[in-house]
């Protein structure tokens, strides 16, 4: 039996893995030479501004209806720093009887609740439940492509 | 001084931070091809032993266990947010393993309070509980840590003076083959010389041990006495030879299932010899049938196949690879696992003044070079596979069986954590 192999070398590739932006700060106009060139700054970098403790930091997928009217929809991309203490007001992803949740952090008459952006869904008291904060939300990434007609 | 941070049963905690409902429950993590138990929880210890073959646990105890595939890039990217955060406390780090880094500490007035906080801020950071041993040499650093581990009222960390009378106390009951660096062979000769506990070989002949074993030992027993003298980069030699192989997730006589694994293990040995910056001159192909199953007709074949020059050029070593595995396939048997190890490894920069064995020609190994670089770094900007030798199928059988891996929630944009609002 043979069975030969043959190899096929497209052509070299090249990519780049950078998206960040420059920032000028006078209007640009078209032609040449840019007189922009010689004010060009740092790069703007996204998760420099969503991100203050990268190695504490994950991001998550939110699904559900509950937290509306905080504005978190079913499939937004919520950012979460883990090294942050949860204060009242904070919302929270916290994890109940081992499940993992994403709720408001409240204290009413002086006892600590977990309350939805949603009428429809009371608020849950949290005496005498396991739970421990997991981490809390600091942003919330949602996409408005197409939502708005 | 000198502390050990180790992440306690790490694999399992990884998983657990991304799914809590396993706090508290027997959690086993199984090898490539969700072969054996690799990796345990405090919980699942006195069920499963460490190394059972899945297939052997009773029933009834894989009722009660979850067990999980490795899932290693979920725990590679923990453990870098685990020493990123060790890091930005302490600049001295020298990481040892996936789970494991020595600290430096100089200059601190309460070490074990500055551990306390360390440990702590780990744990909220990266949900990764940790234990710290603290001691003089990185040897009894790694005992110290056992001690942490094994005692909870210390809250994971513990500090063993060199003088101490507790240390002579706790060596004496430590079996010698406990001892960092000391291997299973090592232990059965210093049992033989009536060395059996760690204390007996602090309490060792220098002279004797250096004549009977080597200079590693000489070290490891100064360390034992309170003498730092171990480098992490002693134990970082490149390696002499590279094997690459895998059992199938089922047996097969299929030629093409084998010429993909093979393709896949030599493409994977030859990025193997270019990030240690060798070139190999020879392969070895082997193919296996399982030796378990009597029903069956067994055929072990290798073959040794010369590389036409020192190289490390994946397109050169997966024709090579290939040719040699036309010349042993038969199509009779039910194959179980095939492999290619790279053989007569040589520093790259040396193999330019090897006389006797055929060269590159200068111009095509500057334009390999450079094309093997492309591509190694191309894979690893976007992703392992992204650009490979041939074609392959998803699925395929002789890839990875992975029936029970979780997510890889930090590292894949579509694998994120979902949490139900």
């Amino acid at each position: 039996m043979s069975r030969k192999s043959s190899i096929i070398v497209l052509g070299s590739a090249s990519i780049s893995n950078n998206f960040s932006l420059p920032l000028v700060d006078i209007p640009v106009r078209a032609g040449f030479p840019s007189p922009a060139d010689d004010y060009a700054e740092a790069k703007l970098e996204l998760t420099e501004y969503l991100v203050q403790h990268p190695n504490a930091t994950y991001y998550i997928r939110a699904i559900g209806d509950s937290m509306v009217d905080y504005g978190i929809f079913s499939g937004d991309l919520l950012i979460v720093d883990r090294s942050l203490d949860a204060k009242a007001g904070d919302v929270v992803i916290i994890a109940i009887d081992g499940e993992l949740t994403c709720k408001k952090l409240s204290y009413i008459k002086g006892e600590p609740f977990l309350v939805s952006g949603n009428s429809l869904y009371p608020p849950i008291p949290l005496l005498g439940k396991e739970a421990h904060v997991w981490g809390v939300v600091i942003y919330n990434i949602h996409s408005l492509q197409g939502k708005c007609s | 001084m000198i502390g050990l941070i180790d992440c306690n049963n790490f694999y399992a905690s990884c998983e657990r931070v991304f799914n809590p409902k396993l706090e508290g429950r027997p959690v086993g993590i199984l090898s490539n091809n969700d072969g054996c138990v690799i990796a345990r929880s405090n919980e699942i210890k006195p069920l499963v032993p460490m190394g059972m073959p899945a297939y052997q646990i009773p029933p009834h105890i894989r009722k009660e266990v979850t067990l999980l595939s490795s899932n290693y890039e979920l725990y590679g990217d923990m453990s870098r947010r685990v020493f990123d955060t060790v890091r930005e406390h302490t600049s001295d780090l020298e990481i040892y393993s996936i789970d494991e880094a020595f600290i430096h500490l100089l200059g601190f007035d309460n070490t074990v309070e500055y551990c306390k906080r360390l440990r702590s801020i780990v744990k909220r950071d990266t949900g990764i509980p940790v234990s710290i041993g603290l001691s003089s040499t990185k040897t009894l650093a790694k005992i110290a840590n056992h001690v942490a581990k094994k005692n909870p009222e210390l809250e994971g960390i513990c500090w063993l003076h060199a003088g101490e009378p507790r240390l002579e106390a706790l060596l004496k009951q430590l079996p010698v083959g406990e001892v960092w660096g000391i291997g299973y062979k090592i232990a059965q000769r210093l049992e033989a010389l009536g060395i059996k506990t760690a204390w007996q070989l602090r309490q060792s002949n220098l002279k004797r041990i250096r004549q009977h074993f080597s200079v590693v030992l000489e070290r490891t027993v100064l360390e034992l006495q309170g003498t730092p003298c171990i480098e992490l980069d002693d134990m970082n030699t490149p390696k002499q030879n590279i094997m690459t192989s895998r059992s199938f997730g089922k047996i097969t006589s299929n030629f093409y299932d084998l010429s993909e694994a093979i393709r896949a293990h030599s493409s994977k040995g030859a990025e193997k010899l270019r990030s240690q910056q060798s070139v190999a001159r020879a392969l070895m192909v082997f193919l296996k049938t399982n030796r378990f199953r009597n029903d069956l007709l067994q055929y072990n074949p290798s073959k040794l196949a010369q590389l036409p020059y020192p190289t490390n050029d994946t397109r050169v070593i997966v024709k090579t690879a290939h040719e040699a595995l036309c010349s042993i396939f038969r199509e009779d048997y039910l194959y179980h696992k095939a492999g290619v190890m790279m053989l007569d490894l040589i520093d790259k920069d040396v193999e330019q003044f090897d006389f006797f064995h055929a060269a590159q020609d200068t111009k095509e190994q500057i334009k390999s070079d450079r094309l093997m670089s492309t591509i190694d770094s191309i894979n690893k900007k976007m992703g392992k596979n992204t650009i490979i030798i041939g074609g392959r199928t998803v699925n395929a059988t002789w890839s990875l069986k992975r029936d029970f891996l979780s997510r890889r929630y930090t590292t894949r944009w579509n694998e994120l954590l979902s949490v139900k609002l």
